[in-house]
């Protein structure tokens, strides 16, 4: 029988009609994008208040009782492995890259709802376990996110008996929800574009999306592997991770297992994280930059190819989290040149960025202050990077606050940026309203500049020496007064970062009923996306026929055309063809 | 490049050249249906699970400190007076590798059309599976109830052998179980003949998971019963 592509297949999706198909358990890739966000911007919300606790100790130690030791590490704990998977991951990859793919590639929907709408469920099942550790007895766990054995599962770690078991739980969970999600992703990318649309007239962020969900995909059972087997140690007694020691004076049952394998597989997901979360950014922020400086992305093919090899070398330097663990020389030596090696490509997209906005007519709109403000933590965040990547800089800055102030800067603060450039953007999309723009520059520039007064100072701090992950620092000789004082200094910054989120709470919430009307395709962007019959698109996205595709998504500012961009959809004019500026893109 | 044909372009050119017109062709990138596309990228993260695991083993059996206990003489068994090493192993490995077989036979009657050969073919596969995990129950209760080996230890040296071997081997199982099941469910809905509209795809991404497995065990085997 004859395989027939989905772009040609012509019946429509069976609408649902019910309320509760249509928005609880909906198959509609858009409703499960928002169920997606919601649930990850919520729990985002619960880690952001948990590092305003530990903030709150950290600068002003002693003066709160109900914080002790115990708390601290698992207000750390939380906060990290919240932020990272369940807010970052399930936002970029959960949120926007269900909502954009089909509309950006001109789809209908993800290949398999069904599978996708089981993705969610799964996905909020996780969470409810993580959230449901702070209730059991002991509390979460304080491991640190990384849950390094053998004290993640010992007596002496906060949450060691409840805590932890949960945590590993829900990570598993999360990592069936995420499969499900991202062999969604990525055949729908790969198999269910629409005519015209080829690979490379993709919109970067598509790019960025299916790149990441390749990487998770190949990342995520290392964390599923190790979680298994430290469940294993934990519950049942193997030794997969723990070696022979005594604990509390007490000889345990454990002999013989390998805690730096567990370092291994964890930093074997760990790292291409990194870029899970990192190469949805970089695509999103590519696409508003170009859209709001009126101006084709600068260097599309390199900036495809750049996606890629940093997807590819992201495999291959897992261990410069580790050079402080032990490790032969020519090892270090060989992470320390691949980690280098991928700024080769990083620098590649930044240049480009800057170059696409170089004599671009730039609309200093919410989000491309947003974009633009990630260009300036990026690369803040990468440059200390390149310190942290040699081996001989990074043991005496390991397990300090530049550490922290390095991966949050480049992590934590970047993406963050593009998530809220990406809301901003594509709000008028999703509610068909304008949001209120004073809320929404209010809340860039508290939300810009703070995370400098935030973090420009933990790097100094770092170098000083201080050690991250302490409860107090108590008297050390090594560490001056003045650190405390800068440690004052970050938490009311961090703190009033916190609470100007609420900016952008309130703007989402009072827009979706008040905000202006906006109509079609408010930015005057190219990509698909914004040329649906409906505003926002209805079920099956495009009505009774599928777009198709002339161009690729970067026409800004052609010359000779009417307006200044031309969406993809439109065919390619007589004018463009003999106008010699033009080249056809395919 | 097809960008505006109407029709389902399909691209027979062969090699590396047909390769890139696949790839930079619009609406798909491979001329498959995409539930056989998903399989084999969810076979691709699958893959990665195994090799984690099976990297993981050989770490653990590096760094374990105690003696690694010597693998053809726990997997021995004593047949009609005759003591053999690795016999029940060779046996379960030999029904796998057989049900691939058979797997493939049915992959091909179903494209050929032929419902019933391919109902009963693949019902065949699904129980050399099943008898595959009943060896396996029974391998598991010897070493456990005779040999007293244990997860977290066993008389015979290293506790990470025990760890391990269940881990691993429990893994796969579940995979197998797993799989009788879907071809079990699959062969009964060709036997109804519900995919005469569809096609008989599902038929062949059934094989693809269940080659897979087999292939998982050809490793699981060289690397557990043979080092």
């Amino acid at each position: 029988m004859q395989h027939v592509a989905i772009a040609d297949q012509t019946e429509e999706l069976h609408d649902p009609h019910s309320f509760i198909t249509k928005y609880v358990w909906s198959q509609d890739h858009k409703v499960i994008a928002i169920q997606y966000g919601g649930t990850a911007i919520f729990v985002g919300l619960v880690a952001l208040v948990l590092s305003g606790l530990m903030r709150l100790q950290l600068g002003f130690p002693e003066s709160f009782d109900f914080i002790d030791p115990s708390a601290y590490l698992q207000f750390v704990t939380m906060h990290g492995m919240i932020m990272v998977i369940y807010l970052l991951t399930a936002l970029l990859l959960g949120g926007f890259g269900n909502y954009l793919i089909p509309l950006m590639i001109g789809a209908r929907d993800m290949v398999f709802p069904y599978l996708n709408m089981l993705s969610f469920w799964f996905y909020l099942l996780s969470v409810i376990i993580l959230l449901s550790s702070f209730f059991v007895p002991g509390g979460p766990t304080g491991a640190g996110w990384t849950l390094y054995p053998p004290q993640a599962i010992l007596e002496g770690t906060p949450g060691y008996d409840w805590g932890i078991i949960l945590m590993l739980a829900s990570l598993a969970v999360f990592i069936i929800a995420f499969t499900m999600g991202g062999l969604n992703y990525v055949t729908t990318v790969l198999q269910a574009r629409t005519h015209g649309m080829t690979l490379m007239r993709m919109p970067l962020t598509i790019w960025g999306i299916f790149t990441a969900t390749v990487l998770g995909l190949l990342a995520f059972p290392a964390l599923l592997v190790s979680a298994i087997m430290m469940m294993l140690d934990k519950l049942i007694g193997t030794s997969f991770f723990m070696p022979a020691l005594v604990s509390l004076g007490e000889n345990l049952d454990y002999t013989g297992g390998s805690p730096v394998l567990f370092q291994h597989l964890f930093w074997f997901f760990g790292h291409p994280e990194v870029y899970i979360v990192a190469l949805p950014a970089f695509g999103m922020v590519s696409d508003v930059l170009a859209t709001h400086a009126r101006k084709n992305i600068f260097g599309y093919r390199m900036m495809v190819w750049a996606i890629v090899a940093i997807g590819g070398l992201s495999f291959i330097v897992w261990a410069h989290h580790m050079y402080v663990s032990g490790m032969h020389p020519a090892f270090g030596f060989f992470f320390a040149t691949t980690t280098l090696i991928i700024a080769v490509p990083t620098a590649i997209k930044v240049y480009n960025w800057v170059l696409t906005l170089w004599q671009g007519n730039i609309h200093l709109t919410v989000p491309m202050l947003f974009a633009i403000g990630f260009i300036f933590t990026f690369t803040h965040g990468g440059l200390t990077g390149l310190f942290l990547g040699n081996v001989v800089i990074d043991l005496p800055l390991s397990d300090t606050y530049f550490v922290v102030a390095h991966f949050h800067m480049v992590m934590g603060v970047s993406p963050i940026m593009v998530l809220f450039a990406a809301i901003y953007h594509w709000y008028p999309l999703m509610t068909g309203r304008m949001f209120n723009v004073t809320l929404g520059k209010l809340h860039f520039w508290f939300t810009f500049l703070g995370t400098y007064a935030i973090y420009l100072p933990m790097h100094y701090i770092g170098i000083l020496g201080v050690p991250r992950r302490y409860f107090a620092m108590g008297t050390t000789d090594f560490i001056p007064e003045s650190a405390q004082t800068l440690n004052a200094s970050i938490t009311v910054s961090a703190l009033i970062v916190g609470m100007s989120q609420l900016f952008f709470l309130a703007n989402v919430f009072w827009s979706i009923r008040n905000g202006e009307k906006t109509g079609h395709n408010p930015w005057g962007a190219t990509s698909l996306e914004w040329q649906t019959p409906d505003v926002p698109p209805k079920h099956g996205n495009w009505g009774k026929e599928l777009p198709r595709v002339y161009r690729w998504a970067y026409d800004y500012s052609v010359p000779g055309a009417k307006e200044d961009f031309i969406p993809q959809n439109h065919p390619v004019t007589k004018e463009e063809q003999t106008g010699g500026e033009h080249e056809e893109k395919a | 490049m097809s960008v505006d044909t109407d029709k389902t372009t399909t691209f027979t050119e062969p090699g590396i050249s047909g390769m890139v017109s696949d790839w930079s062709s619009d609406k798909q990138a491979f001329d498959m249906p995409w539930g056989k596309l998903m399989m084999w990228i969810f076979l691709l993260s699958d893959t990665f699970i195994f090799s984690i695991f099976l990297t993981g083993y050989m770490n653990v059996r590096m760094s374990a400190t105690d003696q690694w206990p010597n693998s053809s003489e726990v997997f021995a068994l004593t047949l009609f007076g005759v003591h053999l090493p690795l016999i029940l192993i060779a046996i379960m490995t030999f029904v796998l590798i057989t049900s691939s077989g058979t797997m493939a036979m049915a992959v091909n009657y179903a494209y050929r059309g032929d419902r019933r050969k391919t109902a009963i073919l693949m019902a065949i596969t699904a129980l050399l599976g099943a008898s595959f995990v009943g060896m396996q129950a029974f391998e598991w209760t010897k070493l456990i109830v005779e040999e007293g080996i244990r997860p977290w230890g066993n008389p015979m040296g290293a506790a990470q052998f025990g760890s391990t071997f269940f881990m691993i081997t429990g893994f796969h199982g579940m995979h197998v179980t797993a799989g009788v099941i879907y071809l079990a469910i699959v062969a009964r809905k060709v036997g109804r003949g519900d995919y005469e509209k569809k096609g008989y795809a599902i038929v062949e991404i059934a094989g693809l998971y269940w080659h897979f497995v087999d292939l998982v065990w050809v490793f699981i085997f060289a690397f557990f019963y043979l080092w």
